[in-house]
């Protein structure tokens, strides 16, 4: 709706600035999808990213950070244009060992917004959300001492 | 013994005895790749994120990735109980919540304390706090759930 690109970030743009954070993409994180309140980023297994070299399970900060960042760049998606989000705080269950070898994906959305702040939650999965690996809740505060997007470089 | 003599857990054990966590570090991939090394000082272990330009995901500021404060408040705690606990199997996370206190910038050096508040026989309880600058200003704090045996 062309109301909804005015009062917001256009989506393609908060994807396109998210994806060169420099943390992102050393992850080789990648939005797979980018909705208005909801997104889901996927992280590849890599061999660096490992935490514990005899089982090759990936380090539990990866998953923290894919979730974090579908979580904050949701948040992005319904705060007015201009406003920066930061993390206020977030909460991790790991239900279950990731498996090596294996991609992660990692889906957040927004369930409450108010005036200061973006209640988002989530999960992390392999294949299926049904099966999840870690469910996620966070709140991010909306003002100015965080990032924004067409913030000045 | 249910370990074998070149089991990581052994390894990490004897690494331990010898007061040599740099090559604790140096067994775990994602340490590196981050840039997480520890150390023991007066006051225990002490895990350190060393500032990194790939760490950053606030440009703006530039701040490190709250993923990233995350993943060192996580490791800090694991670190701790494996310092400070004597444990037959590494720890392993239950939950984890963060409070992102301060912007922790992008380019300066992270440190981070574990403190066991609670040592049960099947789970504990530990806080952690990073600071940048003045322990008395953290950046983050969180407190976790770890499986013990």
């Amino acid at each position: 709706m062309a109301m909804t690109e005015k009062e917001h970030y256009p989506l393609s743009s908060i994807r396109s600035i998210l994806q060169k954070l420099p943390h992102i993409e050393a992850l080789g994180l990648t939005a797979m999808e980018f909705n208005r309140g909801s997104c889901l980023f996927e992280v590849k297994y890599a061999p660096h990213l490992v935490g514990n070299i005899e089982s090759g399970v990936i380090h539990g900060g990866v998953i923290t950070t894919l979730l974090d960042s579908a979580g904050g760049a949701a948040a992005f998606t319904v705060v007015p244009a201009g406003a920066s989000v930061a993390t206020l705080d977030l909460r991790i269950d790991y239900l279950k060992q990731a498996e090596r070898e294996r991609s992660i994906l990692g889906f957040a959305e927004c369930y409450r917004q108010t005036q200061h702040i973006v209640f988002v939650k989530g999960y992390a999965y392999h294949e299926s959300p049904d099966d999840p690996i870690a469910h996620f809740v966070a709140s991010f505060m909306v003002g100015s001492v965080g990032f924004a997007p067409n913030a000045k470089q | 013994m249910q370990n074998s003599d070149s089991s990581l857990f052994d390894q990490v054990m004897q690494l331990k005895a010898a007061e040599e966590f740099a090559a604790i570090s140096a067994l775990i991939p994602y340490s590196a790749f981050v840039g997480f090394e520890l150390v023991i000082d007066e006051q225990g272990l002490l895990t350190i994120l060393r500032g990194k330009a790939s760490n950053v995901g606030n440009t703006t500021i530039p701040a490190v990735h709250g993923g990233v404060v995350g993943a060192l408040l996580e490791h800090a705690g694991v670190m701790h109980i494996i310092h400070a606990c004597d444990i037959t199997r590494f720890p392993k996370i239950i939950n984890i919540s963060v409070d992102y206190l301060r912007p922790c910038i992008g380019h300066e050096d992270t440190y981070a304390r574990g403190y066991l508040i609670k040592q049960g026989k099947s789970i504990s309880n530990v806080r952690i706090e990073a600071w940048q600058t003045d322990q008395k200003r953290p950046v983050a704090a969180a407190h976790a759930h770890f499986l013990m045996g």
